[in-house]
């Protein structure tokens, strides 16, 4: 499957998936990809986006007025799997739009989209045996957030569920750009390599090429989310190219390292 | 029909060797021990419902908040030191009124009415407020954070952050804030920071978004004094501990009074924590029935109500796995009452627990049913409640005249009404 990370930082793009429709979702995502990006997750609006900052709440609130659904969000995803073979594809969603379809279905329903993992952002591991034997049956991989909270036996239980990459969450709090790194974001890192082996993936937070080759030195995998989101919300009616653009900013720091701007 | 999630905590910390597939068949082969066989056989689970649904951010602090609890519960000098702030600062214990008027009126069952209105700050939520409160001393925290509907458990939280020193935020929908000004004006008074909430509904399941990604934010120095027996384990478990002192009185009172239990105890029901409170000690007193109100609204549609048991499914909102209000795609609907406290689309899970196992029935009682009862508390027997308790008072004025002489009615009057006067005025043309 295509969870593994070729090139470090390897840069996955987060989109609120029918923000402002899901046709632009698609062509952004497109152009994304095209611009370098190695994973996409493909968020599904929630009417309760707890643990989410502005910009992803005022996201998923435009793309609920038209009712984007996270039946809508798979059918996209199969339709990008269909013009990307080598991306990456995580399904991003807060557990009750899944109950509400259920499990089994969605876990199935995912595997034929072409999806390759799965993040349930309010389903910690304690609550997650049914998850994680559906999961299992469809081979889709069960991405778990780890926080600078959480102490070391409660990464050693998400690293034992985790498969493909565990996404490490940089800092207490929710979605959205921050001047400054803060430095839990590395020690928590640090604390992740002690007892796994799989790539970790740094977010939340991180909203420019710079942060993103400083992250690049410690994480394997960078997760831009809220500023991908605001390059949408900015850029009506040419958000695939300003995303392209962004995407390809981006990357231009990390892949000289010799230059970087640090 | 979602599918329920299956009751599965690892309690040991897990090896950490192997995957997901060992995660899952390590909780396979517990099934005897790990699974839930009867309802409420392992903590933070009411039969399928409760649970812990957050972000991993916040699972520390639970599990934190959790140990202190069950520590301070075997500590007797926690309980002392509660039980000497109930009595002396809270105005415990309430005292069961026997209703004459209301009861001659409605020509049935003898009704009484368990007055926490009485307490400080006008309501129930107290009692759940100063168990927190000493939890926060012990855990060493300084800041504090609530959400509010009504506003009666933001002032109860302003009141004890101020009893102990501690800074308070309180969040709370604009509408909310609209609705219930004096409260608004209380809590400022006593010292808090409100925060309005300006997104989606602008009622109180917003103000538990803001004050969840608050604490998401400041977990490592603050509490959230959750003010109902809803989000994640430990709350609604502990939340309830802290309310059952209501049903422990009741039951001695009523004995006293009239020589023998109940028949029926009636409470309204938002997320339902003077509901709980109210029941929990009748609840093995099988013969006892238990009847919870909740918001009828003004209207059956989704959106007009938040009558959880008739318009809902089970869902995870905030934290816990219950009944909830949603759309076909598993958003959460928007709800309407006239009593801020009931306007939540979710309901407490142990609430879901004793509705599927028939132990408690729920009904709904409308806006126009409550302002009527109101009305007639007011009049019958110089009690004005809050709104939402005028919902319970609503179902004795249905139930009462069907019964028996000989039957006994307790009523729950979980507060008073003087943050619903400005409603009232709107809504109530007095001649």
């Amino acid at each position: 499957m295509p969870l593994s990370f070729y090139k470090k930082p390897a840069l996955v793009v987060y989109v609120t998936c029918g923000d402002p429709d899901l046709a632009t979702t698609r062509a952004v995502v497109l152009a994304a990809i095209e611009a370098g990006a190695d994973v996409i997750e493909l968020g599904v609006p929630f009417s309760d986006p707890v643990a989410d900052g502005p910009v992803i709440q005022r996201a998923s609130e435009r793309a609920l007025k038209h009712g984007t659904s996270l039946a809508q969000v798979l059918t996209l995803a199969a339709e990008v799997r269909q013009h990307a073979q080598s991306t990456g594809l995580i399904v991003f969603s807060y557990l009750n739009p899944i109950l509400r379809m259920s499990m089994e279905k969605f876990c199935r329903v995912a595997r034929h989209a072409g999806v390759d993992g799965v993040l349930v952002t309010d389903l910690p591991v304690e609550e997650a045996g049914e998850y994680l034997r559906a999961m299992k049956e469809n081979n889709l991989a069960p991405v778990f957030l780890a926080a600078p909270t959480s102490p070391d036996a409660r990464l050693k239980r998400i690293a034992a569920a985790s498969r493909g990459f565990i996404y490490a969450v940089s800092r207490t709090g929710v979605t959205g750009a921050r001047q400054k790194l803060a430095e839990d974001a590395q020690k928590l890192v640090k604390r992740l390599r002690r007892v796994t082996k799989l790539p970790i993936a740094l977010g939340f937070g991180i909203s420019n090429a710079e942060q993103f080759a400083e992250v690049g030195k410690f994480a394997d995998a960078v997760v831009v989310g809220s500023a991908i989101v605001e390059t949408i919300e900015k850029n009506r009616g040419c958000e695939a190219a300003a995303v392209g653009e962004f995407v390809r900013e981006l990357l231009a720091v990390s892949s000289q390292p010799s230059a970087k701007t640090l | 029909m979602a599918t329920v999630p299956r009751a599965i905590k690892v309690k040991a910390p897990a090896p950490s060797t192997g995957s997901g597939q060992a995660l899952s068949q390590r909780t396979r082969e517990g099934r005897g021990t790990q699974r839930i066989t009867a309802p409420a056989s392992e903590p933070g689970r009411f039969g399928v419902y409760g649970g812990r649904y957050v972000p991993e951010t916040l699972m520390a602090a639970l599990e934190e908040l959790e140990r202190e609890y069950e520590r301070a519960k075997r500590d007797p000098k926690f309980q002392e030191r509660l039980d000497d702030l109930l009595r002396n600062y809270a105005g415990r214990p309430t005292p069961l009124s026997f209703a004459r008027r209301l009861t001659q009126k409605l020509g049935g069952a003898k009704i009484y009415l368990k007055r926490e209105d009485l307490l400080h700050t006008g309501a129930h939520k107290i009692n759940n407020c100063l168990g927190q409160a000493l939890l926060v001393e012990r855990m060493g925290k300084r800041r504090v954070i609530a959400e509010t509907g009504a506003g009666q458990h933001g002032v109860a939280t302003a009141t004890v952050c101020a009893l102990l020193g501690f800074e308070c935020v309180v969040y709370m929908g604009t509408e909310d804030m609209r609705r219930q000004e004096l409260n608004v004006f209380r809590m400022r008074l006593l010292g808090a920071e409100v925060r309005g909430v300006e997104s989606g509904s602008r009622t109180l399941k917003d103000a538990i978004n803001e004050a969840m990604r608050d604490w998401v934010t400041n977990v490592r120095t603050t509490h959230y004094l959750l003010g109902s027996v809803l989000g994640a384990h430990p709350y609604p478990t502990m939340v309830r501990d802290f309310h059952r002192v209501i049903s422990r009185e009741a039951r001695a009172q009523i004995l006293k009074a009239e020589g023998k239990l109940p028949t029926a105890v009636i409470a309204c029901v938002g997320g339902g924590s003077n509901a709980i409170g109210v029941f929990y000690e009748f609840i093995k007193d099988k013969k006892v029935r238990l009847i919870g109100v909740e918001a009828g609204g003004r209207g059956e549609a989704l959106g007009e109500h938040a009558a959880r048991f008739r318009g809902g499914s089970p869902g995870v909102l905030q934290g816990t796995y219950s009944y909830v209000l949603q759309d076909s795609a598993g958003q959460i609907a928007n709800t309407h009452s006239v009593s801020a406290g009931l306007d939540y689309p979710s309901i407490g899970p142990e609430h879901a627990a004793l509705r599927d196992a028939g132990r408690a029935e729920y009904v709904p009682a409308s806006d126009a049913e409550a302002l009527e009862a109101t009305t007639l508390l007011a009049r019958t027997e110089g009690i004005i409640p809050a709104l939402e308790s005028a919902h319970a008072v609503a179902e004795v004025v249905k139930r009462a005249p069907k019964m028996k002489k000989s039957d006994v009615v307790i009523v729950n009057i979980s507060g008073r009404g003087d943050k619903d006067i400005g409603i009232m005025r709107e809504n109530l043309k007095l001649d």
